[in-house]
């Protein structure tokens, strides 16, 4: 009887204004709040509101039958807070109604893991009092950005104390095996959740695809492939602005999510959970073994959406070795910005991998091309370096 | 298939980017057995030998028209000869006559010349083009390099622009080097977007080859290559110069070629004081050591139908910031783009290239790869499409 855990990932970055080399010595401002209101209006009008209101709909439906797990970023909660309380308040609606599930990741969306230990901590603390004083809760399972994962992320996050980690069903490591149950890290006693990545991208990237061969997916068949799956539970994680933004509302996507749970219930062995409900009722089969980091973005799956060409490496160093002197200033407004600064999205705009393809990247990216989105950049951190040796000279 | 092209330059005896256009073309058609007969304007010195040997092409074919024709001063970087007036005019002064002439003697030298298809290059061909599609019958194919209105933007020439929507009437197929002189040619000539093709330019990025080099100063070069004109938007480049100059004081700004616009460019420079950082290198015939030797080339074009000094730039590994208002700015991806009249952008964008070296490098790796399908032969291909869609 497999268990169907649906995890969302919500998440908008503090997205950076236009900042010149003419700006560099004269402007303090970084940030650009009209974008970011904008992208979080069109977003929130497409698919947080509309979404919560069909999960809280089916939830109540379906008498707490009807479970699904969020993440939600530090900053998006944060702007939600700013921009659109009444947002943020839709999903506390959800996750009081008890049927909705959040975990803990770092508060910036950021690289954090690659910056330093003592960062990461610091990243992931902020975001569990953040979920504890908006939601009231202490979550048990942690995702990484992006799912970056590796036997050593999973060590260091077990280490703070989480019971459940989430992971990229990797085929390389499953290699004969099904994502279709709990695993154990390599080197730590953390159990992992994989991804199915077949399953989950079905309705993220192919659920409107007309040469699909399985197009159109409905729900009843969706259900039926659920029902037949192998195995203990199917992990199916993706951006939550899969409803919506992703995936218009013309694509029949909410008509899909609206009769799914009754589809699934129809076959009588499909059942829904939260990942910490998983998490008891499930045993590790078997030990996930992951050396390099990966991730569950693109075709690679693994970081090269975010460090792989040398722009990339460039800021992301840049950025990296800004930390102790970050730090020693104390100055809350300067580590606030350093943060934002490494969120993924920044290393993400400057990828030059799919760029040349026009692909769907772009309805997210405000940049004309990565090489503008890393000009940008490198200006702010000019600054910022500028504020750290006039701070450090006024000291001397 | 047998093709019957007009054109009024040809290499060695090139002033422009449409000799080097039609040189290339004819060589990729001959290697898609394309037979193409190229009727051309009589050069002093000894052509036809010259051709046949430079162009490899043995299959191809010249005819010389003894018209004297002077060409008008294309929109390729720098080259530039000026008529007999000087540099002040765009046109030569017995320009208009020779045009005529050029139109009377094409059509008889073509008299006995089979072929299936008529092809004409900018509109000094288009009336040999017409009055030769009317003799022998056959559809006629005309590609729109750039029209008056972009080349004199302020007072176009009524006569000249009425010739090329003659031009375009009668052509069977219109092809345009870029959906940017496309929509060009709809607004400006009402000619029906069907009867448009478009076949870009290419650049044969062997010619390109070799080491880079380096400015004996050690100063940052950032080139301009062009026709000194209002159209090339030069001095928007000397603009975005002064902002540059302002930020980072040893970077040196060299301009390749000539115009009518040259004489208030040096007083532009001296007024803006930047004529320490900026050099008037003239009309070069080698320009390909400059490509080599600039950090950045700009091209901050008002209009631009393509804009192949793009690409001969990238060529040469040399990372490109180009204007939005050029055909090219529609192929290439890896570039930054501008709008010709954001000087402080155009400066920001500059001022970024120089400081951040991976920046450079991303942008030269990339923008060298994505040229690698720019070919040719890919040209020859769409052009030999274009004729069979008028029934050859």
């Amino acid at each position: 009887m497999p268990a169907v855990c649906f995890y969302f990932q919500v998440h908008q970055p503090i997205r950076l204004r236009k900042y010149t080399a003419f700006d560099i010595g004269k402007n303090e401002e970084y940030f650009d709040d009209e974008r970011n209101r904008f992208f979080l209006e069109r977003a929130s009008r497409k698919c947080y509101m509309p979404t919560n209101a069909k999960l809280l709909e089916l939830m109540e439906k379906y008498d707490g039958k009807f479970k699904v797990t969020f993440s939600l970023s530090g900053i998006f909660i944060e702007q939600l807070e700013k921009f659109f309380p009444d947002v943020l308040e839709s999903f506390r609606k959800l996750v009081d109604s008890g049927c909705a599930e959040i975990m803990n990741e770092t508060y910036y969306h950021s690289l954090a893991y690659m910056i330093s230990r003592e960062e990461f901590r610091d990243q992931v603390d902020m975001h569990r009092r953040k979920i504890k004083s908006v939601f009231g809760v202490r979550p048990k399972v942690f995702r990484n950005t992006e799912a970056m994962y590796n036997n050593d992320v999973a060590k260091v996050v077990h280490e703070m104390g989480y019971n459940g980690i989430v992971a990229e069903g990797l085929d390389h490591a499953l290699e004969w095996r099904s994502p279709n149950y709990l695993y154990k890290a390599k080197g730590s006693d953390i159990p992992v959740f994989l991804r199915n990545y077949k399953l989950s991208d079905d309705i993220a990237f192919r659920f409107s695809t007309r040469d699909w061969r399985e197009w159109p997916l409905t729900a009843d068949k969706f259900a039926t492939w659920l029902s037949s799956s192998n195995g203990e539970l199917v992990n199916l994680f993706m951006d939550y602005e899969t409803f919506g933004e992703h995936q218009w509302t013309e694509t029949g996507i909410f008509d899909f999510l609206h009769h799914l749970p009754e589809e699934c219930f129809r076959h009588g062995n499909v059942k829904f959970m939260t990942l910490s409900e998983a998490l008891a009722n499930f045993r590790p089969v078997g030990e996930f073994d992951v050396h390099n980091l990966s991730s569950w973005a693109d075709v690679h799956r693994d970081v090269s959406a975010w460090l792989e060409n040398s722009m990339q490496s460039n800021a992301f160093n840049e950025i990296k070795s800004l930390e102790e002197k970050i730090r020693k200033s104390g100055n809350r407004n300067l580590i606030d910005t350093w943060r934002k600064l490494q969120t993924s999205d920044n290393f993400y705009y400057m990828c030059t991998k799919w760029f040349a393809d026009g692909d769907v990247h772009k309805y997210f990216n405000h940049y004309d091309t990565p090489y503008d989105a890393y000009m940008n950049y490198m200006n702010v951190i000019a600054d910022i370096k500028n504020r750290l040796q006039a701070r450090s000279r006024r000291r001397a | 298939m047998k093709v019957l092209m007009f054109g009024w330059e040809f290499p060695p005896y090139t002033t422009g980017g449409l000799g080097t256009h039609c040189y290339n073309l004819t060589r990729a058609l001959s290697g898609r057995n394309v037979k193409v007969t190229f009727v051309m304007p009589k050069v002093s010195g000894g052509v036809s030998h010259n051709f046949v040997k430079i162009v490899h092409a043995d299959d191809a074919k010249f005819i010389e028209i003894a018209s004297g024709l002077t060409p008008y001063v294309s929109s390729i970087a720098g080259h530039y000869t000026p008529g007999k007036e000087g540099a002040s005019s765009l046109y030569g002064s017995d320009f208009f006559e020779k045009v005529n002439q050029y139109t009377e003697c094409a059509s008889v030298a073509v008299m006995k010349e089979e072929c299936d298809v008529i092809h004409c290059h900018d509109w000094m061909t288009f009336p040999a083009g017409i009055r030769v599609k009317k003799d022998k019958g056959k559809p006629l194919v005309i590609t729109v390099h750039s029209t008056e209105y972009d080349r004199n933007p302020v007072s176009p020439n009524q006569w000249i622009s009425h010739i090329e929507w003659e031009g375009m009437y009668n052509a069977d197929r219109i092809i345009a080097v870029s959906e940017y002189m496309k929509a060009r040619i709809i607004e400006r000539f009402k000619v029906p977007a069907s009867k448009i093709e478009i076949v870009y330019n290419a650049v044969e990025a062997s010619e390109y080859a070799g080491s880079r080099l380096r400015f004996g100063t050690g100063e940052k070069i950032v080139l301009f290559l062009g026709r000194l004109a209002l159209q090339k938007g030069p001095d928007y480049f000397l603009r975005a110069a002064k902002l540059v100059i302002e930020k980072e004081k040893k970077t040196r700004f060299i301009i390749v070629g000539t115009g009518n616009m040259l004489p208030e460019l040096i007083d532009q420079c001296i007024e803006l004081g930047i004529s320490e950082n900026v050099i008037f290198a003239g009309y070069q015939e080698s320009i390909k050591e400059y490509y080599k030797m600039a950090d950045v080339y700009v091209m901050p074009s008002v209009s631009e139908p393509f804009g192949i000094t793009a690409l001969e730039a990238i060529a040469s590994g040399t990372p490109v910031i180009i204007s939005k208002q050029s055909g090219v700015s529609e192929l290439i991806m890896h570039c930054l783009k501008v709008d010709f009249w954001d000087v402080k952008e155009m400066a920001n964008k500059i001022l970024g290239v120089l400081r951040y070296a991976p920046l450079k490098r991303e942008m030269e790796m990339n923008s060298y790869a994505e040229i690698s399908n720019i070919n040719w032969d890919v040209i020859a291909e769409k052009t030999v499409k274009v004729y069979a869609s008028v029934g050859v």
